[in-house]
């Protein structure tokens, strides 16, 4: 449980690895943006409609994956052996990451079905647990956002993002069985069969967008890291900026300050440590020393 | 663990007897949320009695948040919830107490909801056996649910607006199943009521047992 990883010399979110995948993914989008809209063919029933499915159906499976990456990675902060501070950035910048393709899934949808159902949305089965889904990860992101002891903050989110994994089995049952007594599944039964270069560019679309999803998480993540090397080192930065400013006559009063505030950062971690511990007088102390350490 | 709970619940049951929020405010509200819901939608006889049971029921999910926010607005006060840290008693114990509470408030805001319907909405209740089950299951799932999204935002600064924001959509599915089946009691559908009394009662063990696991951990964080 590292509080601080330090690589002192970069700076910005990318490296090459990023880079890479940066390219690719744009080499693919490029791909599905030339074969789904020129190259495919416009389909027999739905015309240019069809070419959503070179979105859509990939938009809404990485949001999907996303909120289960988010729930894997709470579940795996919240065991002992496997706490790290890597977990906790995992499951937020998964969770914005999935908010943001779910939000994009439902629009995509909503495009789709008013000229092939008539009507921006419908109360389709499917359509409403994305929806519900979409709301849970909101509040979860507000909820990574309400500030707090960032050890505190850690646990309340990976607790939420375990507790709403778990309701979403319920979801789809409650969504299934409401909708199903009044109509089939519409997405299902509307679902065109498609072949040839249409699938090709439909798997091509998932490529992209798993491509541009791990690009954003790799980034998403760097950015949480240095937001809390921020948080952690940020103090003593501008003051050791603000003494180098006074040159050498300053009031040598200075430098007891800023003494005092690197060792007020260093107990954070060992701070942090101890909410684990289940004893009683244990969480007082944490919760006593962790805004400290902030404030400091 | 048990005795933890009942002097948990004892002692928000009594500060609710004696404070009289619940009684003072949250009732009324219930009733309030009704008569709107009857300007909202014409008061057309018909079309009320039709809506009834999901209206009834989007009663009780905003005065689930409200009893929510009050059971831990009084630990908030004096410093109490860390009187309740210190104190030695099991987590579990302090989550099973608070949550029967907040189900014991909602169960009396139902009585007098249910009240209401028959008043305002000109509802005959019938199916009472499906009627009382779906309610009791209903009830525990979103006190449960309710506690535990409650803990989770104990203590931070933006409660009052983050805890709708996070337990309204989560209990979405007891919205559904609970509506649907007192539309079947009722008379309104002829779906199987007992299913969705079974879902309701999966959503309620999810989160009695989460919330038995997990409460010890959120109550050291709030």
């Amino acid at each position: 449980m590292t509080r601080t990883e330090r690589s002192p010399t970069r700076t910005g979110t990318g490296n090459r690895t990023t880079r890479v995948l940066g390219v690719s993914a744009l080499v693919a989008s490029g791909a599905v943006v030339y074969f789904g809209l020129v190259s495919t063919p416009p389909d027999e029933v739905q015309g240019d409609l069809v070419r959503l499915i070179y979105i859509h159906p990939a938009v809404s499976t990485m949001a999907f994956v996303a909120f289960g990456i988010t729930a894997l990675a709470s579940l795996l902060y919240l065991f002992p052996r496997t706490r790290s501070w890597r977990w906790d950035r995992l499951a937020g910048a998964s969770g914005e990451v999935g908010v943001v393709f779910c939000a994009l899934s439902l629009a995509t949808g909503s495009i789709w079905g008013r000229p092939a159902w008539g009507v921006w949305w419908t109360w389709d089965a499917r359509l409403t647990l994305t929806a519900l889904l979409c709301a849970l990860f909101v509040g979860y992101l507000a909820l990574r956002r309400t500030g707090g002891g960032a050890e505190s903050r850690a646990i309340r989110s990976a607790v939420a993002g375990v507790l709403f994994a778990a309701v979403v089995p319920i979801d789809h049952f409650a969504t299934e069985w409401w909708r199903t007594l009044h109509q089939g599944d519409t997405l299902e039964s509307l679902h065109p069969k498609i072949h040839g270069a249409q699938l090709w560019t439909m798997l091509l679309s998932f490529i992209a967008f798993a491509l541009i999803y791990a690009w954003l998480m790799f980034h998403r993540t760097r950015l949480e890291q240095l937001e809390s090397r921020l948080e952690n080192e940020g103090l003593a930065y501008a003051l050791a900026a603000r003494r180098a400013e006074g040159g050498p006559d300053v009031d040598p009063s200075a430098s007891s300050v800023s003494t005092a505030a690197s060792p007020a950062d260093a107990p954070a971690p060992a701070a942090a440590a101890a909410p684990a511990s289940a004893s009683a007088t244990a969480p007082a102390g944490a919760s006593a020393s962790a805004p400290a350490g902030r404030q400091s | 663990m048990w005795r933890d709970a009942a002097l948990m619940a004892g002692k928000d049951l009594r500060i609710e007897a004696r404070s009289r929020v619940a009684t003072n405010q949250v009732a009324p509200f219930a009733v309030i949320v009704l008569v709107l819901f009857g300007f909202a939608l014409e008061p057309d006889r018909n079309f009320l009695q039709t809506a009834a049971p999901g209206l009834f029921w989007v009663a009780v999910l905003f005065c689930s948040v409200l009893a929510v926010q009050r059971s831990f607005a009084v630990e908030a006060a004096d410093a109490a919830g860390d009187g309740l840290r210190m104190s030695g008693l099991d987590p579990a114990g302090i989550f099973l107490g608070k949550a029967a509470a907040v189900a014991l408030e909602l169960a009396a805001l139902e009585a007098l909801l249910a009240v209401g319907i028959v008043v305002f909405y000109s509802t005959s209740l019938t199916g009472v056996a499906l009627l009382l089950a779906t309610a009791a299951v209903a009830t525990i799932g979103l006190a449960a649910c309710g506690t535990l999204y409650g803990v989770l935002a104990a203590g931070l600064r933006v409660r009052e607006t983050l805890l709708p924001l996070l337990i309204l959509p989560v209990v979405a599915p007891v919205l559904i199943g609970a509506t649907r089946a007192w539309e079947v009691a009722l008379g309104q559908s002829l779906d199987d009521g007992w299913k969705w009394v079974t879902l309701l009662a999966v959503f309620a063990v999810v989160y009695v047992t989460l919330g038995v696991l997990a409460f010890g951990t959120l109550l050291e964080e709030a």
